[in-house]
């Protein structure tokens, strides 16, 4: 039975209009969508477009979702110009605690991050696309377990689509250690070059792409670039799905068009539960951003960067003026050194030195005057971005919490309050 | 065309031998680990580069010929 | 050449004995520095990237010394042994197995010294590999210097020999203590090793080479024996 058959074609696959448009089929009460009605939703995934796929990424402006925003298409065209047969990889692992849109998608709507993935193998000429979920997220693992068997019970897809339950870990998802990981190695970041583009899992080229960049090709690939950008801004088309946790009546994971204000994006949650100081964007390798100045940004890396942040991992964290902001990023600073793939001497080291003094700081035992120097001396110094990612937070948190700091090098807290950033209650190794 | 220092940080171990061999341009930091000055080496400075990258007991240190364009992580 | 020799000990004889001596005592220090290296020793006059230079350049010295125990091995007429019988063991008519265990060991420290020379082209895994062979270099050189040489009996090279293998048996032995699993069974298997593995060789020692007979049991030709008491 192929897929052909299944579509009705009295039934015009509209594209959706506005948003949602990557959740416009998900059900409301948590259920994954199954294949019937994905395909009576959107219709069969257009392989005939897939070797159009790379034009059609760089047409739409389609960025990586994943947190690099890495330009698909030209990704897509990088890996299919590789001379050794490329497989594909698609990164649902989300390691970042704060998020949740990966696995979200990949419960709801699973079909379209399969369409994406079996579309991006069919665009660079692979036979082969590995799905990578968490081995923690049994619901997602189940639903795209279901849809796969779906699939391959209706001969859906010409390329064999496998799924793995890989390591949730904080590096575990960056593009290498998932490469690693499984290639059999330690799920640890490798040096680059090569990328994985050039040589990755097996040694052949490897498309890493984050789910909900698939989910975006899934739909690009059936509607066109032209009403992929009647969402979002000109120089960051789409749509963006969000995961807001802290002081906000309903946290979780929104789809919104990039450029949204963010006092829209709060307004949708529900709104806040109390007054906020300010709001952690992009998830831990992100920045603070203080309440004033978050109020009047939108949700564009353009807008973001002008308050020395970006969109990263897509979460946005509402931290009380209740919440002591020394104590959580203190709190936050412990787990990342903690997370460290202990590979390179500065992260290890630098990263367990600015620890050990933000400790010291959140217990109010004084203030260490190498801290800003420890800062200095691990950026840039890893084999990956783990280091970068946990400087950049300490120091916005050291910008915008600057009164609190100075009251805990003084002896005193501003409050205290709930601990509001989630970090997860496994324990490793 | 000149050339200039690559640091493999996950190959690198801290053993300190590059610092000892080329101060011009490699000092250790608190923890044993080596600071690489990354940018294009004088003729005179080479010779003791390839040194410090043949002492290397983990071979992390590379010379690459400057035209060769550090890959954005 | 035979009758030549038959006149008494040649010089070529006692060079050969002499530079063999300093090629071992070469090879102990070189094996102790690179067991150094490895547990990243140090002094403040001796720094990291000196050992590591002084590593190289006795290696390099004891080659030479090799080299020149060849030749002058093979120029003394005395025992039927040829260029071939440095690089390729086993066929000397002269305690072919002795002698052939120092061609071993010449060819292991050709091999380690020439990837080691080339280091940086063939890449880590393949030097790293090749290297693990210098432990078997060093106490193949050993059973080689005491059961060929004609000295195994004279108290200045059983000092000497001695005192080398106590040595590297004590580096070798702290090299896999600090190094391999720290759980009590394998650090008690090492430390039984270290002090094993030398008595075995002392033992084998004692029941061989110090013998009377040794000479015959271990392979010198007929003909040559009758000469041997001058000696």
């Amino acid at each position: 039975m192929s897929a052909r058959s299944l579509r009705r074609p009295a039934l015009p696959h509209s594209a959706p209009a506005g948003l949602p448009r990557l959740l416009a089929g998900a059900h409301a009460d948590g259920t994954p969508t199954n294949l019937r009605e994905h395909l009576e939703r959107y219709g069969a995934p257009p392989i005939r477009a897939a070797v159009r796929l790379a034009q059609l990424a760089d047409a739409g402006g389609l960025r990586g979702r994943g947190g690099a925003g890495f330009p698909t298409g030209t990704k897509l065209a990088a890996v299919a110009r590789q001379p050794k047969q490329p497989i594909v990889v698609a990164n649902g692992t989300e390691g970042e605690p704060a998020s949740a849109k990966d696995k979200t998608l990949l419960r709801l709507v699973p079909h379209l991050v399969l369409d994406g993935a079996a579309l991006a193998a069919a665009a660079v000429g692979a036979d082969e696309a590995i799905v990578a979920v968490g081995a923690t997220a049994r619901h997602e693992l189940k639903a795209v377990h279901a849809a796969l068997a779906e699939r391959r019970h209706a001969r859906v897809d010409r390329v064999a689509l496998k799924l793995v339950a890989a390591p949730d870990s904080f590096v575990g998802g960056e593009e290498t250690a998932l490469v690693s990981w499984l290639d059999n190695g330690p799920p640890k970041p490798t040096f680059t070059p090569p990328r994985p583009f050039e040589r990755g899992v097996r040694g052949r080229p490897t498309l890493v792409q984050n789910v909900e960049t698939l989910a975006n090709l899934a739909l690009l690939a059936r509607f066109g670039p032209d009403w992929f950008r009647t969402v979002g801004t000109r120089d960051e088309p789409g749509s963006v799905l969000v995961t807001l946790v802290g002081a906000v009546r309903s946290p979780g994971v929104y789809e919104l068009a990039i450029g949204t204000p963010l006092r829209e994006v709060v307004r949708v949650a529900g709104g806040v539960t109390e007054r906020i100081s300010a709001v952690l964007a992009g998830g831990y390798f992100g920045s603070w951003i203080p309440a004033d100045d978050a109020a009047r940004i939108a949700l564009t890396d353009a807008d973001l960067r002008t308050v020395g942040a970006s969109l990263g991992a897509r979460t946005m964290a509402l931290l009380p003026a209740t919440t002591c902001g020394v104590l959580e990023t203190a709190r936050i600073a412990r787990w990342l050194a903690a997370e460290s793939a202990g590979q390179c001497g500065p992260c290890v080291h630098g990263l367990a030195a600015v620890s050990g003094a933000l400790e010291r700081l959140a217990r109010r035992q004084g203030d260490d005057e190498r801290l800003p120097r420890w800062l200095d001396l691990v950026e840039g110094r890893g084999g990956c971005a783990h280091p970068d990612g946990a400087v950049r937070f300490v120091r916005s948190a050291r910008q915008v919490f600057a009164h609190e700091f100075e009251l805990h090098a003084a002896g005193r807290c501003s409050g205290g309050g709930r601990p509001v950033l989630p970090l997860p209650e496994r324990r490793r190794r | 065309m000149s050339k200039r220092l690559r640091l493999n940080p996950i190959a690198c171990d801290g053993h300190g031998l590059c610092a000892e061999l080329f101060p011009e341009r490699i000092r250790l930091d608190e923890w044993g680990y080596p600071m690489v000055d990354a940018e294009p080496l004088p003729r005179e400075l080479e010779r003791h580069a390839k040194r410090a990258v043949a002492a290397c007991p983990v071979l992390a240190l590379t010379l690459l010929e400057v035209e060769e364009r550090q890959r954005v992580r | 050449m035979t009758l030549a020799a038959a006149a008494g000990p040649s010089a070529y004889w006692y060079l050969t004995r002499g530079t063999g001596t300093v090629a071992l005592l070469l090879l102990t220090a070189t094996t102790l520095l690179g067991i150094a290296g490895t547990q990243r020793w140090s002094t403040a006059r001796l720094s990291r990237s000196v050992l590591a230079e002084l590593h190289r350049s006795l290696t390099l010295l004891a080659i030479v010394f090799v080299g020149v125990h060849v030749l002058t091995t093979v120029a003394d007429g005395f025992a039927p042994i040829g260029l071939r019988d440095a690089i390729i063991p086993f066929l000397s008519p002269y305690r072919p197995f002795w002698l052939g265990l120092g061609a071993v060991a010449f060819d292991l420290l050709l091999a380690v010294t020439i990837t080691s020379l080339l280091r940086v082209r063939l890449g880590l895994r393949v030097w790293r590999g090749v290297h693990w062979l210098a432990y078997a270099t060093w106490p193949i050189a050993l059973l080689h210097s005491l059961g060929t040489g004609s000295d195994a009996r004279s108290g200045w090279l059983e000092l000497l020999a001695l005192a080398s293998l106590a040595a590297v048996a004590l580096a070798a032995g702290w090299r896999v203590f600090t190094a391999y699993d720290a759980r009590p069974p394998y650090r008690v298997a090492a430390a039984v090793a270290v002090v094993a593995l030398p008595l075995a060789l002392l033992g084998w020692y004692r029941s061989g080479p110090l013998r009377s007979g040794w000479a015959s049991h271990s392979g010198t030709p007929s003909r040559l024996l009758a000469h041997r008491s001058g000696r």
